[in-house]
């Protein structure tokens, strides 16, 4: 961008840090946020750098799920390491509320997956029992419940519910509280957080990386690329092929209602201050976050209907779509550059679930310059040895 | 407090629409919004906001804000400031947030 086309942006806000930064996240989404946050947590000169409100902004259309249940299928791994973040999230969420007075809305009390037909609950013990049953895969108790159990935790279901897996490792955050408790942390500890900030350009010179972005030259020992989508570009700067694409989802919300909802579905949620979540939608659209479609509105609203019928006097107030971050194979990506060794990619489309283990696993992963061997599983190297087989 | 011009009253002369509020009954001029109806008869708020509980009344009254919802009918978060009254309307304030069940 040239001199003349930044002096139409606002003034940068005013660094703390004026040096080399030990470590600079790119991308100030929940992912960075949490990995940023977290490496605060072990360093003194750290900054995020980030887009502007033009950003594909996946933190912000999410549904906030701290979620384990169905998790891990085809890769028993990734199961462990969400089991992970699951465990560590009250501590992450009680360090957020020490430093900033906020809470996040964490809420785990169990969750459930909604059967609605005789054919998915078959499919759903069948599934359940296969993921389990993997070698190597985390244990937790799970359970299908039938209508009448289903109805003793869940006031007011359809007469079409067949039942739920419920188990007790589910459940829930405000993913905008979240946000927000980490950009105030940011500003507690005198972290550098950068808006307006994209990277054009990142180099190594002297065992320095140099980012380049409209504001000038970012200088930091270590950099960590969770730009989300933007991730696949920035990658190629720094010897890394991360295979990236948007899934997108879309979000029905209804208005506030008193709290009836106390554990919450996969698909269908109520807020700690009452509004309604119905989500879980997946389509291949490429990069149309901007739109909403009334064939999946319309199919997330009868399943929510018919899940709670109650639910079909209340008003919708909002839908949107967002992007999900999705790898190849939908697992998530954690990685150090061979050829510009310092430099980390983390990428997921479970930005909420795995806060914590960004936070509190991954950020001293990064300062520490390595990945401890049973993280290679989450290397892109899995996508090279599929294409060679 | 709001008051009714004297065109106002003269208008409802012979033409009220009788509606209660909160078990009162009102008398309103055709054409009232549920709104002026609630203003014009003294009531400053209709609702409690559901997460602080405190109270709302009509602000906007163009359809935008969303202060003045209001149980019409038994319908609870109607907006007042869209919809006009009728005879026989039973208009309630809202207590808390809206109820999903009875």
């Amino acid at each position: 961008m040239s001199e003349t086309d930044a002096g139409t942006l606002p003034p940068p806000r005013a660094r703390h840090h004026k040096g080399i930064y030990d470590a600079v996240v790119i991308g100030g989404g929940l992912v960075g946020s949490a990995i940023a946050f977290g490496l605060r947590q072990c360093a003194e000169h750290i900054a995020v750098l980030d887009e502007g409100d033009v950003a594909f902004r996946a933190s912000r259309g999410n549904f906030g799920l701290v979620w384990v249940q169905s998790k891990g299928m085809g890769m028993p791994a990734y199961g462990h390491w969400t089991m992970s973040s699951k465990e560590l999230w009250p501590k992450l969420a009680e360090r957020l509320q020490e430093i900033t007075g906020l809470e996040v809305g964490l809420e785990q009390k169990g969750g459930l997956h909604p059967v609605l037909t005789e054919q998915e609950y078959e499919s759903r013990i069948e599934f359940m029992n296969k993921l389990l049953s993997q070698p190597g895969m985390v244990q937790y108790d799970w359970k299908m419940l039938d209508r009448k159990e289903l109805q003793d935790m869940v006031p007011g279901i359809g007469p079409e519910v067949v039942g739920a897996t419920w188990t007790n490792v589910d459940g829930v955050a405000n993913p905008l509280k979240m946000l927000r408790a980490l950009h105030t942390a940011f500003d507690q500890q005198k972290l550098d957080y950068l808006p307006l900030h994209p990277v054009s350009e990142i180099d190594k010179i002297n065992e320095v990386f140099e980012l380049t972005t409209p504001h000038g030259i970012i200088r930091a020992h270590k950099v960590v690329l969770a730009s989300g989508l933007s991730n696949q570009k920035l990658g190629e700067k720094v010897g890394l092929s991360i295979p990236v694409r948007p899934q997108r989802g879309q979000i029905v919300v209804l208005e506030r209602t008193d709290r009836i909802l106390h554990t919450p579905f996969s698909t269908l949620r109520q807020m700690d201050e009452g509004t309604w979540l119905i989500g879980d939608s997946q389509e291949e659209a490429g990069y149309a976050d901007g739109v909403v479609g009334l064939p999946v509105l319309a199919t997330l609203a009868d399943r929510a209907a018919r899940t709670i019928p109650a639910l079909r006097s209340v008003r919708v107030v909002r839908s949107w779509s967002a992007l999900r971050v999705m790898s190849k194979d939908g697992f998530p990506i954690y990685e150090q550059s061979t050829t510009y060794p310092g430099a980390f990619v983390a990428t997921c489309h479970s930005g909420v679930t795995l806060a914590a283990a960004h936070a509190l696993r991954i950020a001293p992963m990064v300062i520490e310059g390595s990945l401890p061997d049973d993280m290679s599983v989450f290397s892109t190297r899995r996508f090279h040895v599929q294409e060679a087989a | 407090m709001y008051k009714r011009l004297p065109e106002s009253e003269q208008a409802m002369t012979g033409h009220a629409v009788a509606v209660t509020i909160n078990g009162e009954p009102v008398h309103c001029r055709q054409g009232d919004s549920v709104a002026a109806a609630l203003l014009a008869a003294g009531h400053a708020d209709c609702r409690d906001t559901p997460v602080k509980g405190v109270a709302r009344g009509p602000f906007c009254m163009m359809g935008v804000c969303y202060d003045c919802l209001v149980t019409i009918d038994g319908q609870p978060n109607q907006q007042g400031c869209m919809i006009q009254v009728r005879p026989g309307m039973v208009i309630e304030r809202q207590q808390g947030a809206r109820k999903v069940m009875a």
